[in-house]
């Protein structure tokens, strides 16, 4: 069995891959695009529209920067309610030209900031959930590092989700989770454990669609993420748009 | 009790005045309100149980609010039972404490409800379940209730009340709140009404799904409001938040809440906005 708090480590690992990479190799060209068009841009969510194999899709990723800078302004990946909001602008505008959604997650969560509460963090994270799981495209997730909370639910409720080998996925960090219920963030590796939060134990329990393999270098990664999503694109493509939501709906309702 | 020993005259001035009012007074005769401090007398809580100066409102059991919101009701799903997804240690005796305290199956009554004369679908969440929390079963729950409203064609009433998720039941928890968000929209998209009303305490999960989701949102009087927890973020941004940051009169200003309603007046604010807030034409 692999030691889930491993699972945790090489999900933050600060070498692994990055969005930055992701929309550079899985897109032959990619397009920013920026705002959620009421008043904001949160640099945490990064959004457009890139070619995957040889068909315009829309793109969006989580964004934690490189320079110091930059990730203070994208407090390390987590976003606020403008980035939801962004997110979810990006998704009605690709459905309206039945343009598929690819988004690629790795946040600890949602941003817990005194001006993300006042802007409404969870009514954008209810906007999410709402607009993508309306959406008449299909709309496949990824995680390739961390997956927390309702701040990654918000973008992982299309039509699939996919982990990377190397990430996690749970209602709470295992330290937050540690410390909430035992008072004691110390017992972090086991709650970690108990959280079931491995992409080996959430296929189990059917959270999520597979696991992607992280053999070779990153590049190689790439190649055999391109081919998972062309594969289930493919799948997902040839659906009628109702069947492709009653599909979505079943997908949560059977929890 | 030396409250009896004594000339039986105390007031509420007095027992706020007198430093050993914890031996003079029998617990449970005083309350304080947790919004504005006020101290007085339990005997002042009627039914509705609002602190006598801010209206603050107490938290009630479901039970209690079923009491005075309706003519009539019937509880529906009442046999389902928790699930133990993680096999989480010592949960079935927290859910055993929730079941006793509150009567309820689950952290959510669901079922059917007269109104000021108004049919509709009604969930009344419970706090004092494990804090309201949102399981799998309170999911299911109101989840299912929201189907046979759709079905039925009734609108929907949902009183939110939470702590946010359900720890114990870890990611099976969280994917509550795409469960009952996509039977929300499948509810609205029928064109029927859904009403939320939030009280204190309104938190996570719950605020980031279907508690943000009403047609019209109403809240209760200084209930709070929030999606992350006043001390994580106090320790992210290294400040202190305001005192009122996460009220719900706060988040009004902000836009996110149609109106503040006291308890007194909920029974009618709802049924009025039951008959008049939705589709006219049956």
């Amino acid at each position: 069995m692999t030691d889930a708090m491993e699972t945790v480590r090489a999900a933050r690992a600060s070498d692994k891959l990055s969005a930055h990479y992701l929309r550079a190799h899985l897109f032959s060209d990619f397009v920013e695009l920026h705002g959620d068009r009421q008043g904001a841009d949160d640099p945490a969510i990064v959004g457009g529209i890139g070619l995957f194999a040889g068909q315009p899709v829309t793109v969006i990723t989580t964004s934690r920067g490189h320079k110091l800078e930059e990730r203070l302004a994208k407090h390390f990946g987590q976003p606020e309610p403008a980035g939801y909001r962004k997110a979810a602008r990006l998704v009605k505008d690709a459905a309206r030209f039945k343009r598929p959604v690819l988004l690629f997650i790795d946040t600890a969560g949602a941003f817990p900031g005194k001006e993300a509460e006042y802007a409404g963090q969870g009514q954008a994270i209810a906007q999410c959930l709402t607009d993508i799981g309306q959406a008449q495209t299909p709309i496949i997730s990824v995680i390739f590092g961390e997956g927390g909370s309702g701040g990654a639910l918000a973008l992982a409720c299309g039509d699939e989700l996919w982990m990377m080998e190397n990430s996690m996925y749970s209602v709470l960090s295992p330290e937050g989770f540690a410390s909430i219920l035992w008072k004691d963030a110390s017992r972090a590796a086991e709650a970690a454990e108990l959280l079931g939060l491995t992409p080996e134990s959430l296929l189990k329990g059917q959270v999520i669609e597979g696991v992607i393999k992280q053999e070779g270098s990153k590049s190689a990664q790439c190649r055999e993420i391109a081919r998972v999503l062309e594969e289930e694109l493919a799948k997902l493509q040839k659906l009628p748009v109702s069947s492709l939501l009653n599909r979505r709906y079943e997908r949560f309702r059977k929890f | 009790m030396r409250l009896f020993e004594k000339r039986n005259t105390i007031s509420e001035r007095h027992v706020k005045a007198n430093k050993r009012a914890e031996d003079l007074v029998p617990s449970g005769l005083m309350q304080r309100c947790p919004n504005c401090g006020l101290e007085f007398f339990s005997s002042r809580l009627d039914k509705y149980k609002t602190c006598p100066d801010c209206d603050y409102g107490f938290r009630l059991t479901a039970k209690e609010r079923l009491a005075w919101l309706c003519e009539e009701s019937e509880e529906w799903f009442k046999d389902i039972q928790p699930s133990d997804p993680l096999h989480f240690p010592n949960y079935e005796a927290k859910v055993a404490a929730g079941k006793k305290k509150t009567g309820l199956n689950e952290a959510v009554w669901t079922g059917l409800a007269k109104i000021g004369g108004q049919e509709t679908a009604l969930a009344i969440m419970d706090p004092f379940f494990i804090m309201g929390s949102l399981g799998q079963m309170t999911g299911e729950k109101l989840t299912r209730l929201i189907e046979a409203a759709t079905e039925k064609r009734l609108p929907i009433v949902v009183f939110t009340a939470s702590g946010g998720a359900r720890m114990q039941e870890g990611i099976y928890s969280l994917m509550q709140m795409a469960k009952v968000v996509n039977a929300v929209n499948r509810h609205k998209a029928a064109g029927l009404l859904y009403l939320v009303v939030l009280t204190d305490p309104t938190t996570g999960g719950v605020t980031a799904s279907f508690a943000s989701e009403g047609d019209i949102t109403l809240a209760e009087a200084h209930a709070m409001v929030a999606f992350a927890g006043r001390r994580v973020i106090e320790q992210t941004i290294h400040e202190q938040l305001p005192k009122d940051a996460q009220r719900a009169e706060t988040v009004l200003k902000h836009g996110f809440i149609d109106r503040i309603v006291l308890r007194q007046e909920e029974k009618g604010t709802l049924a009025w906005l039951l008959k008049y807030g939705g589709m006219q034409d049956d």
